[in-house]
């Protein structure tokens, strides 16, 4: 075959991508940072002993668990709106990544919650704690720290769910390669140049957790 | 004058076990009292009763006159709120067999929490307060390391200090030498004996018999949910009236 590389396209093009990137980035940390409140209420839900909260929290983890992101994402932005919930494009997307996120933060945080030792609580009940400050100042944060490693893969794995956005044209990264692929008919060259792009954010943000792991690890 | 603890006619029940058949005990200012028996004789729990830890479902526990968890009016008996609880369980401190300091913490924010978030003191009078019983039980240069940086001894040190500094009427020790290495023993024996000497009311669950033969004004002998005898450890421990009682010293190691 006769195909000669040619990124000359892609280069020209190059800002687009990297405004794409920023937006995907930008979709990422909305819907996660709300994903992990929705998480963090949902794993204590999970784990109450009260059947009024900890019903809905199974249920809801199951509904969207076993729902493909991208059906989500359509139902968002195309169903929604026609049971009189109307949002923007990004709007949709951020609220879905945080639904969808939520409820795998929240199998994560339950699993670290209950590691948190019993007897912890009840040496601050012993020296006279409430509950929310011990859930406050020992459960949750001993929580983060159980759960930080096994909290990065799922992060990146949600940080690239975002190029999903494209299928309701919210330009991202992936948008907007399809964009230059169409225009330039340089289809190689872009999909390599937009591949790598999420693989070099990936390895930061790998390292970068990796780093508050360590700062947050408890010296012994 | 009122006692100290009073406890009457105390039930707990765990499904269908009856752990607590109805516990009577009363307990003056500046009394050691050790609990002792075998394991299953409900020792541990009319501990972790008197701050709470359990709820129990019949019989009465005052500290200082002040009935501790339950209210009772007009025949109905409800346990107090959340935060009423938590101010009450303030009045006792506790130490445990697993230490269960915050891993997280220091060895001095350990004993900070409770004052800064309980006692609502600022953060260096609290510090004070924290170095002063760190000192105290003798871990002044580890108050800046971490629990999992400190032996078993140290730790239940730092947990002991966590407790007295909160200025507690009333110390509860549940089998605190039960998880340490031998050698690691004696350091904390020390501790509860110098807190014994500051006239500090304790009441102790222990298999340490040489220990609570030494420190205890009073032993109180646990068997089967009840007590099966009390009295004066220098009378019970050469003179046991109860076969039982003759039977467990017997089995228990006096080193």
């Amino acid at each position: 075959m006769g195909y000669t590389l040619n990124f000359s396209a892609v280069w020209r093009s190059f800002d687009l991508l990297l405004q794409g990137l920023a937006l995907s980035l930008g979709l990422a940390v909305m819907g996660i940072a709300i994903g992990c409140v929705i998480g963090l209420v949902t794993a204590f839900g999970l784990l109450s002993k009260n059947a009024l909260l900890r019903r809905p929290a199974q249920l809801y983890v199951t509904i969207i668990r076993n729902t493909p992101i991208l059906v989500l994402i359509l139902f968002a932005y195309f169903a929604l709106p026609q049971m009189g919930v109307r949002l923007g494009k990004i709007e949709s997307f951020v609220a879905t990544l945080a639904v969808y996120s939520g409820a795998y933060l929240a199998e994560i945080f339950r699993g670290g919650l209950l590691a948190v030792p019993r007897g912890l609580k009840e040496a601050g009940l012993a020296i006279g704690l409430r509950q929310s400050q011990i859930r406050n100042t020992i459960v949750i944060p001993l929580m983060l720290r159980n759960v930080l490693p096994s909290l990065s893969s799922t992060l990146i794995s949600l940080f690239k769910d975002t190029s999903l956005a494209a299928a309701i044209a919210v330009p991202e990264l992936t948008f907007e390669a399809r964009k230059i692929n169409v225009e330039s008919f340089r289809v190689i060259e872009t999909w390599i140049i937009t591949s790598l792009l999420y693989v070099a954010t990936c390895t930061v943000l790998a390292a970068l957790l990796r780093r508050l792991e360590k700062r947050m690890s408890i010296p012994r | 004058m009122t006692n100290l603890l009073e406890i009457r006619d105390l039930h707990k029940r765990y499904g269908d076990v009856e752990v607590l058949k109805g516990v009577d005990c009363a307990m003056a200012q500046g009394d050691v009292i050790s609990i002792i028996g075998s394991s299953g004789s409900g020792k541990t729990t009319m501990l972790r009763c008197i701050n709470m830890l359990e709820d129990f479902e019949g019989g009465t526990i005052r500290i200082d006159g002040e009935e501790i968890g339950y209210d009772t009016a007009g025949g109905r008996r409800r346990r107090k709120k959340e935060k009423e609880i938590a101010r009450q369980r303030a009045m006792t401190g506790m130490a445990f067999q697993q230490f269960n300091l915050f891993p997280h913490m220091t060895a001095a924010h350990n004993v900070m929490l409770g004052l800064v978030k309980v006692k609502g003191m600022g953060r260096d009078e609290a510090r004070g307060l924290a170095e002063k019983w760190l000192d105290r039980v003798g871990l002044a240069e580890r108050r800046d390391r971490y629990p999992g940086q400190l032996s078993g001894g140290q730790q239940q040190r730092v947990a002991i200090a966590r407790a007295i500094a909160m200025n507690p009427k009333l110390m509860l020790f549940d089998e605190v030498t039960s998880a340490l290495d031998p050698e690691l023993v004696n350091e904390v024996l020390q501790v509860i004996k110098d807190l014994a000497a500051d006239g500090m009311s304790m009441l102790l669950v222990t298999h340490e018999m040489r220990f609570a033969y030494e420190v205890s004004t009073r032993v109180i002998f646990m068997n089967q949910g009840r007590i099966g005898e009390e009295g004066n450890p220098r009378e019970m421990f050469v003179k046991p009236q109860t076969e039982r009682l003759a039977e467990f010293l017997m089995n228990s190691t006096f080193n």
